[in-house]
């Protein structure tokens, strides 16, 4: 069953030589997630979903700002000392990074993939620093409940029941710093290297209920997943943690299905999770999981590096899946196209060695 | 990549015998009782109306008012979403749920200014159901008109 | 009903709301909704159908009393009152009241 999910020549999976490596990173969430189990895990909780802005819109550019702030802060830096500033979000014309960047003095290159952008961003700030194009890049992503959910379904206040396969978009933000090799920081400090990377190609298996983004999301994660093991010739029990975006219930049981029975390959829940899935809890009346741009690296940064010990934790892969639609083309009777994007980290022991090559 | 028609058929039946189950049931009961509880509220309004002195069907003119203005109300107190997400269709199909979907939006794009927000964006779900009721019931009424049944 | 088909189909809320206005409409336009209300008071008079009942009514009432004119005038006129509420105290309350998300 499903012969193409992934093909071989949907292309190859970039191998990077380690030299990127992430030096610090930040998380910053609204009060909602802040009550959710990993809450004591964040960087910042906010109040409000206003934090004293005039609009949902100013406040989600204000997390994304502060969330660069305090990853830049954690390695005694400052956003102007970084070459690139890879952005992106779920607003329309990226408003939430574009205005954003406004308040910084960095050159700035505005991401969409939609819940994939923050592992797009990884991989384009890991490739610029392998290159020695830059020697310190940003990433940064947000999003916000309220702002997405007027732009991509109803008003906030209308009386609407959201079905079970339903998920709740992150209020968050989350920045990473990426750095050239450089000197280590202390041995006991948690430190990842970017090493490998797939970038997806855009999958439609014609679903069209824009509620249900886990189930449009699933063959592509599937497809991106695939190609990474077998480009790179590993077993998902080569990895420590497989940690998908926001795949939800629905999207993540289907994930495991569809890579079962088109290539026969089990993955496993111990190092399989979903940050869509972890976020919140149960009694959080969020249907199918957490999703939005920043559902994955809030997760990350927040409880995944401060955990990685406990978690004992090498090797790390992190699968961003997107859902590419737009009210425009649903309404015009589209179906939802999705894209995963997958980032190989490894935790330590890792060493600056060869140059970039292509498989 | 666009996947082939048998896969999207595998796909589809995958995605049904996965589907969590909704609640039918459940949901059925909650939207019957709220929307009932909605409409003998209603009734109690309408029987207020009637010892003022209008007849039934005057009557339902200040309460088609009164419910919409409740509707509204309750809407920027911010209770009435978390009704519907209680109830579904039982709080949105009466007449309080169509002030809800009049209001909602207005509140929602005030911050884009009182007349590209507010003004704009009023009608943004109500704005089909008076196009298509007063279309639909222009043409029963056309049709009447031609039958000589009115 | 309405909560079946919302369940059912894919059919959005706003979609439903539509439907249920034009089939009051419809069943009002075939007479038989004037007994409904008779027996059911507020219960047949609040929910959306009661709307479409309303317009039609309005509509047939106008045509009696000014002929073709009325086919025009007579649906606005029955439900501005329900109408002039919605969009005057719609405004004000949004201008009142902020969103909470």
């Amino acid at each position: 069953m499903f012969p193409a999910l992934g093909s071989a020549e949907a292309g190859s999976t970039i191998q990077l030589r380690g030299r990127c490596r992430i030096a610090s990173l930040a998380s910053v969430v609204g009060p909602m997630e802040g009550r959710g189990p990993l809450g004591e895990f964040f960087d910042l909780v906010t109040e409000d979903d206003l934090l004293g802005q005039s609009s949902w819109e100013k406040a989600e550019r204000e997390m994304l700002l502060q969330s660069i702030r305090i990853a830049c802060q954690k390695a005694d830096l400052t956003p102007d000392d970084a070459q690139m500033l890879l952005a992106g979000d779920l607003l329309n014309q990226l408003i939430t990074s574009g205005y954003a960047a406004r308040s910084l003095d960095v050159p700035y290159l505005g991401l969409y993939s939609a819940c994939a952008t923050f592992v797009e961003s990884l991989f384009l700030g890991a490739v610029l620093v392998e290159g020695g194009f830059c020697e310190r890049v940003i990433c940064a992503t947000s999003s916000h409940h309220n702002t997405a959910e007027r732009q991509y379904r109803l008003p906030t206040e209308f009386a609407a029941q959201r079905p079970p396969e339903a998920q709740w978009t992150v209020t968050g933000a989350a920045a990473f710093l990426l750095c050239d090799g450089g000197p280590t920081q202390a041995a006991d400090e948690v430190q990842a290297r970017v090493m490998a990377a797939t970038m997806g190609r855009v999958v439609d298996y014609s679903v069209s209920d824009t509620y249900d983004l886990g189930s449009a999301m699933a063959p592509a994660a599937a497809d991106t997943l695939i190609r990474h093991l077998s480009n790179t010739g590993q077993d998902p029990e080569d990895f420590d943690l497989i940690l998908t975006g926001d795949l939800g219930k629905l999207g993540s049981r289907l994930t495991r299905q569809l890579i079962q029975k088109s290539r026969g390959i089990k993955l496993s829940r111990g190092n399989c999770w979903d940050a869509g899935r972890l976020i919140y809890s149960s009694e959080q009346k969020v249907q199918a999981g957490g999703s939005g741009c920043a559902c994955q690296p809030v997760t990350f940064a927040g409880y995944i590096w401060k955990m990685a010990k406990e978690l004992d934790l090498q090797q790390v892969l992190l699968l961003g899946t997107g859902a590419l639609h737009s009210p425009v083309a649903c309404q015009q009777g589209e179906s939802i196209p999705a894209v995963a994007h997958a980032v190989e980290l490894h935790f330590a022991g890792v060493q600056a060695g060869e140059k970039p090559s292509i498989t | 990549m666009q996947a082939g028609y048998d896969e999207i058929q595998q796909y589809r039946k995958m995605r049904q015998k996965n589907a969590p189950p909704t609640p039918l049931f459940a949901n059925l009961l909650k939207a019957f009782f709220v929307g009932g509880a909605i409409c003998a509220f209603g009734q109690l309004v309408l029987n207020i109306y009637r010892g003022m002195g209008f007849t039934v069907a005057e009557a339902t003119v200040p309460l088609a008012g009164t419910m919409v203005f409740l509707g509204a109300l309750f809407t920027g107190f911010g209770w009435y979403d978390e009704l519907g997400e209680f109830a579904g269709m039982g709080a949105a199909l009466p007449i309080t749920g169509f002030a809800n979907a009049i209001v909602s939006p207005a509140m929602e794009f005030k911050r884009e200014g009182l007349v590209q927000g507010v003004g704009k964006h009023m009608f943004e779900v109500a704005g089909p159901v008076f196009v298509y009721g007063l279309t639909v019931s222009f043409v029963i009424g056309v049709v009447r008109y031609f039958f000589g049944a009115y | 009903m309405a909560q079946i088909t919302l369940n059912l189909t894919e059919l959005t809320p706003a979609h439903i709301m539509v439907l249920f206005v034009s089939l009051g409409a419809v069943v009002s336009g075939l007479g038989f909704y004037q007994p409904l209300l008779d027996f059911g008071g507020a219960g047949a008079a609040v929910p959306l159908t009661g709307f479409g009942h309303a317009l039609v009514t309005g509509i047939l009432d106008a045509l009696n009393q000014q002929g073709l004119l009325g086919l025009f005038t007579g649906g606005l006129t029955s439900t501005s009152f329900g109408i002039t509420v919605a969009v005057v105290f719609g405004y004000f309350i949004s201008i009142l009241f902020d969103p909470r998300g």
